[in-house]
């Protein structure tokens, strides 16, 4: 039975997407067998960052109307044979997901993967609270930033509030992400501080992304960045993420590229 | 301050659905049905008035009318409206006031009373039921039976004339988690205490007092139907705005020295105050003596 976990942010551009395909990334580099499930109906990425953007033949509306069967709609990652990506229909809108439907897609994933990591929309409407209705526990990706933050708070309210594991009563988890975080500029106050963000939201920290150029430029590859650039400071961030999501304990530290930098010049070196 | 939008079956619908967000919303407040610029007769104003008393919504006063359309029959026609804060003065107030004010009674009576004030307060806890806490997302996941937003003061079966006499007799709202951006937590009818903080953008509204264990980020709304002596309480203050009955400031109004101290707002004179709590802060002395 595989852990159900929604991607969400309210607020658009702070990465729900690229964490959505480094974790999930991440994940099955462990052997773990993963389904990553675009929710953005109607503005699929994850298929670009998961470089499978030529190989979507159905998708998630698809699946849901039960036109075709989940096996037919399912891509496998070239890379990792243990990931699955499910897209989002580019020609629809939200509404033509059902919520009968989504109910018996991530049904169908729970049996057959590991982890489902649905990646949310942004905002706060249908496509948002349909992408975390079914969830076990949620990611919230939050920028040091005053409206990321309390986009965040909101979305983290709704979780406790519209999802089917708050209808039952029973506890939400949710776990913050803090991405695009950069040391300098937070140590002249430019931007929130990690304490400052974590005690508005009162949700514990799974991870800490700095902002770094890798991540672009993993997109681009369309390659989740724990694939493109393993050591690079945000797949090191996101690996540990991944670690910490499976149960296991590690110290919190944000990864840096001058260590980065080193080991490349270590690494050349030896490969010379 | 109401104004109805054409069409009419669509406002009192919107009208009817805000209610069971946040029902008593309205209870005993002064309203005022603003008709400017919607052409409505004589009959329309009428129509719409009888269709708010359906809902205990009483008009006190007419603004935007034109006078011929208006008779005795109608309320008063009014300019410049604004509501007043004094609840006692008000005729229309509904069972609300009416049980704040027995009960007020009866808590200023002496022993000699005990037993009649036990009474007349048993008689307002069971008819008062519990608060309510509305989300302006959800209102079914954050009714007063959810974990974590329990009614301090109230049991599921009504109160026991004992109990009630020894509790508190306007339950207050005990709030156990964060209130996030976005939801409402109203009481009705006595104080909210939240033990979390209260977001950038999340609001909270009481008939009586708020206090607030964590930080105040959003907006309190305290003594909505009147109550001038109701506060407001908080243990770090960077509230957006802070209200008491009419009454209100927002954030470039106070202080800037204030923020995120410990703070107390309260009504004194007809000026809405806010002073640090600590004793030690000299600034807060000052404050309160003036």
């Amino acid at each position: 039975m595989a852990e159900v976990l929604v991607v969400t942010s309210g607020k658009g551009g702070v990465g729900k997407t690229t964490s959505t395909a480094a974790l999930g990334a991440a994940l099955a580099q462990t052997g773990r067998t993963v389904a990553v499930v675009d929710f953005d109906v109607g503005l699929r990425n994850l298929d670009l960052v998961m470089g499978a953007e030529r190989r979507v033949v159905y998708d998630l509306i698809n699946v849901a109307n039960g036109d075709v069967r989940l096996q037919q709609a399912l891509i496998r990652d070239k890379r990792i044979e243990t990931m699955y990506l499910l897209a989002a229909s580019q020609t629809r809108d939200k509404d033509a997901l059902s919520e009968e439907g989504v109910r018996r897609v991530i049904g169908e994933l729970r049996d057959r993967f590991d982890w489902v990591i649905c990646d949310s929309p942004a905002g706060i409407e249908r496509g948002a609270t349909l992408a975390m209705r079914y969830a076990d526990l949620a990611v919230v990706v939050t920028n040091p930033e005053v409206s990321s933050v309390r986009d965040s708070d909101r979305i983290i309210g709704l979780l406790d509030s519209k999802t089917i594991k708050a209808a039952r009563g029973e506890r939400m988890e949710k776990l913050l992400l803090l991405t695009r975080y950069d040391k300098v500029r937070a140590g002249r106050g430019d931007m929130l501080g990690i304490e400052d963000v974590l005690e508005i939201l009162s949700i514990p920290l799974l991870g800490i992304v700095p902002e770094s150029e890798e991540v672009l430029r993993a997109s681009n590859l369309g390659a989740p960045v724990t694939m493109s650039n393993p050591t690079s400071a945000p797949a090191r961030a996101y690996m540990d993420a991944a670690r910490r999501l499976c149960g296991e304990s590690i110290a919190m530290t944000i990864p840096s590229e001058r260590q980065n930098l080193l080991s490349k010049l270590f690494g050349g070196r030896r490969a010379a | 301050m109401l104004k109805p939008e054409p069409p009419l079956a669509g406002w009192l619908a919107e009208l009817d659905d805000w209610l069971t967000r946040s029902p008593g919303f309205f209870t005993g407040k002064p309203l005022i049905l603003d008709v400017a610029g919607l052409a409505f007769t004589r009959d329309d104003i009428a129509g719409v008035i009888a269709e708010l008393r359906t809902r205990s919504i009483r008009i006190l006063g007419i603004e935007g009318a034109d006078p011929a359309t208006l008779d005795d029959t109608l309320p008063p026609l009014l300019t410049g409206g604004r509501t007043s804060g004094s609840v006692e003065a008000i005729e229309a107030v509904e069972a609300v006031a009416r049980r704040a004010q027995a009960t007020k009674e009866a808590a200023t009576r002496e022993a000699a009373a005990k037993e009649a004030a036990a009474k007349e307060a048993a008689e307002a806890a069971k008819a008062a039921g519990e608060p309510v806490a509305t989300n302006s997302a959800d209102p079914a996941a954050t009714s007063s039976t959810e974990p974590g937003h329990k009614p301090a003061n109230a049991t599921p079966n009504g109160p026991t004339p004992e109990q009630a006499a020894s509790a508190s007799r306007v339950p207050s709202l005990l709030v156990e988690t964060p209130v996030r951006s976005g939801q409402t937590i109203m009481n009705a009818e006595g104080d909210v205490i939240i033990l979390g903080s209260v977001a950038s953008g999340a609001e909270v509204i009481a008939a009586g007092s708020i206090h607030v264990y964590g930080a105040l980020r959003g907006r309190a709304l305290a003594g909505v139907y009147g109550n001038a002596s109701a506060r407001i309480f908080c243990r770090r203050f960077e509230a957006e705005l802070v209200a008491i009955s009419d009454f209100h400031k927002v954030t470039e109004e106070i202080e800037a020295g204030l923020r995120q101290k410990p703070v107390q707002a309260w009504l004194s004179d007809n000026e809405l105050k806010v002073a640090s709590l600590d004793q030690t802060d000299k600034e807060a002395i000052k404050w309160q003596k003036s």
